[in-house]
């Protein structure tokens, strides 16, 4: 049974049709790509799988449960995590800050436990912030903990935001425009920390994205949606020659003078 | 309550509901453009008032020059305030204007305290002839007719300025982006301080209006009708200008039956009303919901 | 960890324990009169009453104009219940927990509103509290109710008011505040990183209700009167103006700008009914300066330090 299952989910907004009948599974340690046009519905997309929107129809499965309609904080709880497009990093906050956050769903005390500072406080404590220094320390970021996030340059910020996404230790991971802003040598350096994070925390991924040097340089399966509909899928090779999805980003061939 | 009853108080409801709604409008056409609540606003409305009084008893002017010196006066106020008070933080957190707009109002009413004394002022009786009208079996005052049909015009001339002039197309679209207006070449600034202007003036007519059917004016009183016209407002959704007219006359009518029927319940139920209205429509009787793009 | 906690909580125990003793001395002595010991009691009162309304507005960025009437709930059921014959102490307990249930029943479905609504809202809720408790006769009505014994002394306004801080404090540098500060920054960002903002924000509304409460109960038998006026959205307004000077959530901060905003009037009193308008006056000009980032005085040098510091200290 694949990790994430969705059937036919559409949604509209205001009589607008934004997906139409999108359907798509993947498997455990799958990384599979995103991409369309501006506006084809792929952040839509992501905000059905996470809660943001209600699909009208369809389903999705995830985990063998059914997460259309859930709550954002409920779907992060059932182990899928996500980045936004324009990096909602919390700005005030500093960098170590932003990634306990994510850890204030893997601990458990309670308010009495906090007021009372009883054991649980302390030990709970220090285990988030050795978690939080360690996920830093992969990222590269433990040297500015104590940074301001909003200081971080753009592609640290990204990388902290993705950080701060696998600190709530998911199974399935939603990266949004990840590569967006970035030159191509960091992009290169996206490609490689993305197959890692596939390796070292074994979860899967599935990426927005119109960077095609990463989508075709790490994506195994991509699927092309345009106004809300999928019109095409298929290993990079498949896609890359695919004359439905050049006309999509390109236009039709000018006819000859 | 007979059906002629019905009808008196209904003709009271909408003469207080006008006055609501002169008050409200000022309160959503600065919140559309600027998005501050206006705390001060309600000053204003007293101001007007006070401008008023002095025009009828030391200038001795009739009704309708009063009225006009009333307006002009309160604009001025209100543009003075925008300029002085609010321009400086206008790219200052929310909460900071807030707290600024609560200063000024304190301001005014207790500047206005210590200059003409707390104790009550009344306009000169023959300022506007009180005579009873009968419209078939209904038994009126014509003050109140005449505050509503005031109000009425007051109103549509407003709907002229807004939907037939250049101002008034430079408000509209200054209220729905402020930066585009700006690029497309409006004077952001100049826009804001007529919305000020017009929405002042207003508030200083029912200033007037409310002074010569109360016939006592003090420094306090904007107070109440503030926070009621601002209730409506936001029911009748905030930033648009038909729902602050609805909810002001909804609100009136509403308010004026409850003090007939029970009145302890009269100072509470404009909020009862919006409360009830947020936590079913949040975006008030004609807003329309805008989700946040995520 | 639990160390520095540990040497932190007894320094600052220390330190409170001086102040206190400080004050008690000069008090007993008579070198504090009567008319100034009101006046310092007051400020204790209004610490509380700032620093729980600090939870809502400043840590989980919740705008609050209706705080008061968490206050007159306090108060009124404080007053109310020791009538009834309970002892002082359990008074202030029931009253707190009054307030801090009605902090619940009216979070639960405002603090789905944001913003400016939610602003409105709670005003609004506080202007029918106070109309509501005009209308129980059996409270004194618009009259207000009179005959509370003046069991509130400097020991129980200090007491309080430190187990206030140290409370709150442990509240903010938790997971609870952090996922409220999370709140304030980016909700759509912290539900995506699992907190249910909407539990968050009841939580702070709750808990800011329950210490609300507290001060009204200690007010209520410090003035030995109370009426439905003095909680009205003024007061709402005042607690505002003392959080938003106080800085962003830092509690030296905001103790700091209470102390001195319930000071101003006093100290400003030889100017007669003028102080009325010197007050807003200080005050529009101080939030000019503060957004064109003026340091003209060390007044305003102090609130804005203050507020840059609360920043990086804000999370544990």
């Amino acid at each position: 049974m694949p990790l994430l299952d969705i059937k036919n989910i559409s949604i509209q907004f205001g009589g607008l049709s934004a997906v139409d009948n999108f359907s798509m599974s993947i498997g455990e340690n799958d990384i599979y790509g995103l991409i369309g046009p501006n506006g084809a519905g792929k952040t839509t997309v992501f905000n059905m799988l996470t809660g943001v929107y209600s699909p009208d129809s369809g389903t999705i499965m995830f985990d063998g449960k059914s997460i259309a309609g859930m709550k954002p904080y409920d779907i992060t709880r059932m182990r899928i995590a996500r980045t936004f497009q324009n990096i909602r990093l919390m700005k005030n906050l500093s960098v170590l800050d932003n990634v306990k956050i994510s850890f204030v769903s893997q601990t458990d005390y309670g308010l009495a436990t906090s007021i009372f500072r009883l054991p649980a406080y302390f030990r709970q404590e220090k285990d988030t912030e050795k978690k939080s220094m360690a996920l830093l320390k992969v990222f590269n970021l433990d040297g500015k903990k104590d940074e301001k996030a909003a200081n971080l340059p753009y592609g640290e910020q990204r990388r902290l935001e993705i950080a701060r996404a696998l600190a709530t230790n998911p199974k399935l991971l939603l990266l949004d425009e990840p590569a967006a802003g970035m030159n191509p040598q960091e992009t290169q350096e996206l490609t490689e920390l993305i197959r890692w994070i596939r390796e070292k925390f074994h979860i899967a991924i599935l990426l927005i994205e119109h960077d095609m040097r990463l989508v075709m340089g790490v994506c195994e399966k991509i699927i092309v949606l345009d106004y809300g509909k999928i019109i095409a899928e298929g290993t990079p090779k498949e896609i890359q020659s695919n004359p439905k999805v050049i006309e999509a980003y390109l236009g039709e061939e000018a006819p000859h003078a | 309550m007979t059906f002629v009853e019905f009808l008196q108080q209904l003709i009271n409801g909408l003469s207080l509901g006008s006055v609501y709604a002169l008050i409200a409008l000022g309160y959503t056409m600065v919140y559309g453009i600027i998005g501050l609540i206006n705390f001060a606003h309600c000053d204003i409305y007293m101001v007007g008032a006070y401008i008023g009084f002095f025009a009828a008893t030391s200038l001795h002017l009739p009704f309708i020059p009063t009225l006009i010196l009333a307006m002009a006066g309160a604009g001025i106020v209100g543009v003075l305030v925008e300029r002085i008070a609010y321009r400086p933080l206008r790219k200052a957190s929310n909460i900071s204007l807030l707290i600024t707009a609560m200063g000024v109002s304190l301001l005014l009413e207790n500047g206005f305290n210590c200059i003409f004394g707390g104790d009550p002022r009344s306009y000169p009786h023959n300022i506007l002839k009180q005579t009873n009208i009968e419209l078939g079996p209904v038994h009126t005052d014509s003050l109140h007719l005449i505050i509503l049909t005031t109000s009425l015009v007051l109103m549509v001339l407003l709907q002229i300025i807004i939907y037939r002039t250049k101002i008034g197309k430079a408000m509209r679209a200054t209220s729905a982006d402020k930066d585009a207006a700006a690029l497309m070449g409006i004077n952001v600034n100049a826009t804001i301080s007529a919305t000020f202007a017009i929405g002042s003036a207003l508030a200083g007519a029912a200033g007037v209006l409310v002074g010569i059917l109360y016939n006592s004016i003090d420094p306090y009183m904007g107070i109440q009708p503030g926070i009621k016209a601002f209730t409506a407002a936001v029911f009748g959704g905030i930033g648009l200008i038909p729902g602050a007219f609805l909810g002001g006359l909804i609100l009136g009518v509403i308010e004026t039956f409850v003090t007939a029927w029970y009145s302890p319940l009269a100072g509470a139920i404009g909020f009862i009303i919006l409360i009830i209205i947020l936590i079913i429509k949040p975006s008030g009787l004609l807003g329309k919901k805008v989700s946040e793009k995520v | 960890m639990m160390k520095t906690y540990v040497k932190k909580l007894v320094a600052f125990l220390a330190a409170s324990a001086v102040v206190f003793v400080v004050f008690s001395l000069l008090l007993s002595n008579g070198v504090i009169n009567a008319y100034y010991k009101q006046i310092i009691m007051t400020v204790c009162i209004n610490i509380i009453l700032a620093l729980s309304a600090n939870l809502i507005i400043n840590f989980t960025g919740q705008l609050t104009l209706g705080h008061s009437a968490f206050m007159a709930i306090g108060a009124y059921a404080a007053a109310a219940i020791y009538r009834v014959g309970l002892p002082f102490f359990f008074s202030l307990i029931f009253g707190s927990l009054v307030a801090a249930l009605f902090g619940f029943l009216i979070g639960l479905p405002t603090l789905r509103l944001k913003g400016d609504y939610l602003a409105i809202t709670t005003m609004g809720f506080c202007q029918i509290i106070v109309v509501v408790l005009q209308n129980i006769p059996q409270f004194g009505g618009a009259q207000g109710m009179t005959g509370i014994p003046a069991d509130t002394t400097f020991a129980w306004v200090f007491f309080s008011m430190i187990i206030t801080i140290i409370v709150l404090y442990h509240v903010v540098n938790s997971r609870q505040g952090r996922a409220m500060i999370s709140v304030r920054e980016d909700e759509i960002a912290a539900e995506a990183m699992g907190i249910n903002t909407t539990h968050y924000k009841v939580m702070a509304f709750t808990l800011g209700a329950f210490f609300a409460g507290l001060a009204g109960g200690l007010y209520a038998f410090l003035m030995m009167f109370i009426e439905p006026t003095q909680f009205n959205y003024f007061k709402s307004m005042d607690l505002v103006i003392y959080v938003v000077l106080g800085g962003s959530g830092n509690f030296a901060g905001c103790i700091a700008s209470t102390g001195i905003l319930t000071l101003l009037p006093e100290v400003l009193r030889f100017l007669g009914n003028y102080r009325m308008v010197v007050y807003p006056l200080l005050l529009i000009i101080i939030m000019i300066m503060r957004a064109k980032n003026i340091r003209l005085s060390r007044l305003a040098g102090i609130f804005r330090r203050t507020g840059k510091e609360g920043d990086n200290n804000a999370a544990a």
